[in-house]
């Protein structure tokens, strides 16, 4: 062992790393408020008028100009939003008049739990299928199940869930309610059934990419040489499976479950509406119906930022869980090594 | 194995789009034609029976899927077109653009796709060639990133470093070269965008922010008749199932797509 590595214990490659994928993260977020912020405010020829419809009397075009500021220069508008929003402020809502922070934290603890059952249900069950799949590769089963997988990844996700729906409002199916109807004076843990209907529909739909992900990654793990070497050494093949193999299956998966979560929250504004979950994404609906502006450019701009921290973790998880990435000594040698992810049709080329 | 599977999605995919080219003419009664009762049960002629305004079903099912599929198939094409010429100039350009492309395409990847199309359309309208564009701006990156992939990946083999010396011009090396090997996973992407789009397409009509609504359209009529799931199914079902038939066909023209090629590669590697 040479010297300098055992004499420093200099700070770990990664963290400069990370520092980096930090500041890229922000400025990312900071775009991204831009984005948002001109698709709502600067791009619409007059919002004021866009919110109370091309009918509207000039007075009270004026007086809700005023009220929100658009009055003012277009960069100090940008300014002051940003400001109040990076303070916690994000405006009051014009349909109801409340604050819209305050509207949206119960809106955000309901699609939470939405996503959480998700995640909770569809990464065991990707990762037992992914593998038992991978395990008995090309066989009957293999293939029916791909197929079957190829199906649901087809449909569109807001189709299963009104068949869904559909399937449960019929007689003798009522043990499930078809429609989330929460009793918002009660907590969430006393009326679960009302999740388990969108919680299956947005399963189904995010099943076969994560599952199709772990079978290849492990189709790939099973093909290597280490696997061969630990074979050869006589270690039980159940072993190698759940010890070797698995392990390094589950890196990219974790790419895979940030890309998942990514769609997710595209789905469940198009799952909420159709149950009536009383999450954000029918909070959206409603705010875009109601042409409630400061609402939708909150609900919008903290969805993104939540994508960009998903990624963020992702990627920090990606590297300190792979062993060559997290010892790294350079910088360079992460971001060159860092693994993302390879489309499936691309992996199974340089499988060959 | 694989030519099945090509035929198959090719099949099911032009059987949807005649059903929605040719059904406007096909059609016994006219789109907003008040025919029959309210969700009136399928009989007689109207196989599909009736829906919650009284229309013929088959006839808007059939009138219905023109707007949807157009508007999917020039989404896709346009995101591919200008998808694939930032990816193809963001990988064999210098660091710099290199960079900026990619990193933009990050910054909206940021965004899921059916929130920044909610977000367009419900700030500027909702006519059919800015939903088609919105659209494409949301599938403008994953194409973006999957050409720059491909076309460095490509730019490194051999051929092209021996088109290099042969003394080539950049742009014979570009149309000659690098495009007809990163055709494939292209194809391959824009089969997938189709499925997607038709899904949030009709999806976006579904929430009512598609077609405006005499109109018929797939989506729409979900939206529409949804109160009367139960009375009568086949007003929502009948779209549903084209819809989602659509989109596997779509899809498993990818995927057989995607797997000859793996294939051939493999063979040739």
């Amino acid at each position: 062992m040479s010297e300098s590595h055992c004499k420093t214990p200099r700070t770990p490659a990664w963290l400069s790393w990370f520092v980096g994928r930090l500041g890229y993260g922000l400025l990312t977020a900071w775009v991204i408020s831009l984005v948002v912020f001109i698709a709502t405010q600067a791009l619409p020829s007059d919002p004021a008028r866009v919110i109370l419809g091309p009918d509207a009397p000039l007075e009270s075009i004026l007086t809700l100009q005023h009220q929100l500021g658009l009055d003012q220069p277009i960069l100090w508008q940008y300014l002051r939003w940003l400001g109040a929003a990076l303070s916690g402020d994000l405006g009051v809502s014009l349909d109801s008049n409340a604050p819209v922070s305050h509207l949206l934290w119960g809106r955000f603890g309901y699609t939470l739990a939405l996503l959480a059952g998700v995640i909770a249900l569809v990464v065991p069950a990707a990762l037992a299928l992914g593998v038992a799949l991978a395990l008995r590769r090309d066989s009957r089963l293999d293939r029916w199940s791909l197929s079957l997988l190829i199906f649901l990844k087809a449909t569109p996700g807001f189709l299963l869930a009104i068949g869904l729906v559909l399937l449960f409002s019929m007689p003798h199916m009522d043990f499930l309610p078809a429609v989330s109807i929460l009793d918002p004076d009660q907590s969430l843990l006393r009326q679960l059934k009302f999740l388990i209907l969108p919680v299956v529909a947005l399963s189904l739909t995010a099943l076969p990419y994560l599952t199709r992900m772990v079978r290849a990654a492990m189709i790939e793990a099973l093909e290597s040489d280490y696997v061969i070497a630990a074979r050869l050494r006589g270690i039980p093949y159940r072993r190698i499976v759940w010890c070797h193999t698995l392990p390094n299956a589950l890196v990219p998966a974790i790419q895979g479950v940030a890309l998942t979560l990514r769609t997710l929250i595209g789905g469940a504004v198009l799952a909420e509406v159709i149950f009536s979950y009383p999450g954000i994404g029918t909070a959206l609906n409603a705010a875009i119906q109601m042409r409630d502006l400061p609402m939708i450019q909150a609900i919008v701009l903290v969805i993104t930022l939540a994508v960009v921290l998903i990624n963020l973790l992702a990627d920090l998880l990606t590297v300190l869980l792979t062993p060559k990435l997290r010892t790294a000594r350079r910088v360079r040698m992460i971001q060159r090594n860092r693994r993302g992810i390879t489309p499936w049709w691309r992996r199974s080329r340089g499988e060959a | 194995m694989n030519e099945p599977q090509i035929r198959k999605g090719a099949l099911i995919t032009a059987l949807v789009i005649a059903i929605a080219v040719l059904g406007p003419w096909l059609a016994p009664h006219g789109t907003t034609d008040m025919v029959g009762p309210v969700y009136g049960a399928p009989m007689g002629s109207a196989w599909l029976g009736y829906d919650f305004l009284g229309h013929d079903v088959l006839s808007r099912l059939l009138s219905g899927g023109l707007s949807v599929l157009w508007m999917s198939v020039a989404a896709a094409s346009i995101a591919l077109a200008v998808g694939s010429t930032l990816g193809l100039l963001a990988g064999l350009s210098r660091r710099r653009l290199d960079q900026l492309i990619t990193w933009s395409a990050d910054v909206s990847l940021a965004f899921p796709d059916l929130i920044l199309v909610l977000l367009i359309v419900s700030m500027l309208g909702r006519a059919p060639w800015l939903i088609v564009l919105t659209v494409s701006i949301a599938f403008i990156p994953g194409v973006i990133r999957l050409a720059r992939a491909s076309a460095v990946a490509v730019a490194g083999q051999e051929f092209v470093e021996a088109a290099q010396m042969m003394g080539y011009s950049r742009r014979r090396i570009l149309f000659k070269e690098i495009l007809p090997n990163i055709l494939t996973p292209l194809l391959v992407h824009f089969g997938n965008m189709l499925t997607w789009g038709v899904g949030m397409l009709s999806g976006l009509s579904f929430l009512g922010y598609g077609v405006a609504p005499p109109t018929a359209d797939w989506g729409l009529m979900i939206n529409e008749n949804q109160a009367g799931l139960l009375v009568q199914p086949w007003a929502v079902l009948a779209p549903a199932v084209l819809i989602g038939v659509f989109a596997y066909g779509t899809n498993i023209l990818a995927e057989g797509i995607g797997r000859r090629s793996a294939r051939t590669g493999e063979k040739q590697a």
